[in-house]
């Protein structure tokens, strides 16, 4: 009895809601232009990614709630809402996508074909099948990749610490775009005759231990934009700043968080970058199709003082006087 | 017309889902096992149908793969409780963390995209269905098949002997039947099923990655518990299957409302949280409510004895 009770109310639940989204339907008959945005879940660089397109669409006369509409969602890192979120834009019929990391162009890309379709924070679009080639996409889908100046990071660990000797890798060894640009990194390393260490993680309660074992065998550590190194900064610093070890990272949140140094990709200009391109495809008609990957150009130089005071050391003048810039 | 996209969007990706509704429900209705092996086993389909795939193996074929890929980590979780005692829940950890790192080997990398590759959809697609119309006939035979040939396999020895160890596994030792074996079987069948259904949503979705599996259990557990508040313990184990996949197409429902709603996405596993501990809540509720009315009847009666009593004097 009670038990059917709970019934009729479960089913009368998605009736009201159902029905609220035809009133809503009624009441939403504007012009504006449609963007759904999805990003893969909660994080510094990817918010400022976001961030960075919606002031770009701004600065190009683009405001939201104006003459756009953005609808936000994020898919809290749950992969099978990345696909419902995307069927959503695409039933509201979005003039626009943009999609925020590799598994979230990959749902949007996978359901339209003709949607324009804007991606950042994907370091390799190519590879991910997203587009036939990053110089000519030739689908509906481009955008810029967050590929970080890499080489320029391994130099500045050479410019910081020019006795180095060792460098330990700190990675999470699942993320493919961190995979790929150790695999720069070695490269790198070894044409400047440097030896390495790689060190992996898989999940972030084995970073602090893994960290630890590097103390004492490298005079240096490298972690590039690894979303998992990303979120555990603060540990990774906690071990290396009081073995006085400087810990060069791959962009400018990580410096923020607790890291040295680094030459890094700027979220928030890459998503600025992101939405320029969203204002050539919704004001010029550019098509995807033709638009090749753009990549930011120069990295800033970051420096996190209080770091750099705790292990006591003495950075170059030239590198200060780009941080001044 | 937006809604009604929404819930055909929601339903193909339900149905998907429901096969690995399925395989957990063998575990944590029938054998009464909280099975978190699931996590991983998932992924782990995608994985595997994912780079066979990619390596020119036909995707039906990968689809099978897969099903007994699932059903080896299965075993695994099965072989760590009943050979080595560990506890039920820790053995699906261990095996779900162990499977981590399984299929980044099995990939080789974190995520293998299908954009543009042969997949179960390039069939659907040549008679001119959507992908989201082509996951949901998929779907939909697949569950048929499943549910068809799970029906006729409890109703066997084998199968009886399984259920009666969920329900009453020193009943079913007393009669001479390997408990343990039960056990394996269920566990490697439930993942089987679950590795099936994640190759099938990989190629549903385009990709596979290290991380589709995260937030399985809890999706597999809400669809089981939806299916069960909705459409209720009735007729017979066909009826109790299929309310399995209809609790998982209407989770997914629910969720493609609320999101088309305009609900932040943020809050959305707060909604799950809400709508499974609601669930898990009823029977008690439902014993509370019963009982109060008990109560409330019994001192009715008294007052009415009592009434007569003074009535007669």
């Amino acid at each position: 009895m009670k038990r059917n009770v709970f019934r009729i109310l479960f089913l009368s639940f998605i009736v009201v809601s159902m029905s609220g989204f035809f009133l809503s339907c009624a009441n939403k008959k504007d012009d504006k232009i449609k963007i759904g945005a999805l990003q893969l879940v909660e994080h510094v660089a990817l918010d400022a990614a976001y961030a960075g397109f919606v002031d770009a669409l701004a600065e190009e006369g683009y405001i939201d709630g104006e003459s756009i509409k953005i609808d936000f969602q994020n898919a809290q890192g749950e992969q099978a809402n990345c696909q419902t979120i995307a069927q959503k834009f695409i039933n509201d019929k979005s003039d626009l996508i943009l999609a925020i990391a590799t598994p979230a162009a990959q749902a949007v890309a996978n359901l339209t074909e003709t949607i324009p379709i804007l991606i950042t924070a994907v370091t390799d679009p190519q590879s991910a099948m997203l587009v036939k080639s990053n110089e000519m996409p030739g689908t509906n889908v481009t955008g810029t990749s967050d590929l970080t100046p890499v080489a320029a990071q391994i130099a500045l660990i050479k410019k910081l610490v020019p006795e180095v000797k060792t460098i330990g890798f700190l990675y999470n060894s699942s993320e493919q775009n961190s995979k790929f640009q150790i695999d720069l990194a070695k490269k790198e390393a070894d044409a400047l005759g440097i030896s390495y260490l790689d060190a992996t993680v898989s999940s972030s309660n084995e970073i602090q231990q893994v960290v630890q074992s590097l103390v004492g065998k490298v005079d240096a550590v490298y972690s590039p934009t690894d979303n998992m190194i990303a979120a555990g900064i603060p540990t990774v610093a906690g071990v290396l700043n009081p073995a006085k070890i400087p810990f060069i990272v791959g962009e400018e949140g990580m410096v923020q968080a607790g890291g040295l140094a680094t030459y890094g990709i700027n979220y928030y200009a890459l998503g600025k970058q992101t939405g320029k391109m969203a204002a050539e495809i919704l004001r010029d008609g550019k098509k995807p199709a033709t638009m090749p990957i753009q990549y930011l150009q120069g990295g800033d130089f970051a420096l996190n003082e209080a770091s750099a005071k705790e292990i006591g050391i003495i950075i170059p003048e030239e590198l200060l006087l780009e941080l001044g810039k | 017309m937006g809604i009604f996209l929404a819930i055909q969007g929601a339903a193909s990706q339900g149905v998907l889902w429901g096969l690995m509704t399925l395989g957990l429900f063998i575990t944590y209705k029938i054998l009464n096992f909280a099975d978190l092996t699931v996590d991983g086993s998932f992924a782990l389909g995608g994985s595997v149908s994912a780079i066979l795939i990619t390596s020119g193996f036909s995707p039906y074929l990968s689809l099978v793969i897969a099903f007994f890929a699932g059903s080896l980590a299965g075993l695994v979780t099965g072989l760590l409780h009943t050979k080595l005692k560990i506890p039920g829940i820790l053995a699906g950890i261990l095996t779900m963390i162990a499977l981590y790192s399984v299929n980044i080997r099995v990939m080789g990398q974190a995520n293998i995209p299908l954009l543009g590759q042969e997949t179960m959809l390039t069939l659907t697609s040549s008679f001119g269905l959507s992908k989201t119309l082509g996951s949901l006939l998929i779907g939909s035979i697949f569950s048929a098949i499943v549910i068809a040939i799970l029906y006729w396999f409890f109703g066997t020895e084998l199968g009886s002997a399984i259920r009666a160890t969920g329900s009453n596994e020193k009943m079913v030792q007393a009669l001479g039947i390997n408990t343990e074996s039960m056990k394996n079987i269920g566990l490697m069948l439930s993942n089987a099923l679950v590795a099936f259904s994640g190759a099938l949503v990989a190629q549903s979705q385009g990709y596979a990655d290290v991380g589709m599996g995260t937030g399985t259990i809890v999706i597999g557990l809400a669809s089981i518990i939806i299916g069960e508040v909705i459409f209720g313990k009735r007729f017979s184990f066909w009826y109790r299957l299929m309310s399995v996949v209809f609790g998982s197409i209407l989770y997914r429902i629910i969720i493609a409302i609320v999101l088309q709603l305009g609900m932040k996405s943020t809050d959305l596993k707060l909604l799950t949280a809400v709508i499974v501990a609601l669930a898990l809540a009823l029977p008690v509720i439902n014993e509370k409510m019963t009982r109060h009315q008990k109560r409330k009847i019994n001192r009715l009666q008294k007052k009415t004895e009592a009434n007569k009593k003074a009535s007669i004097q």
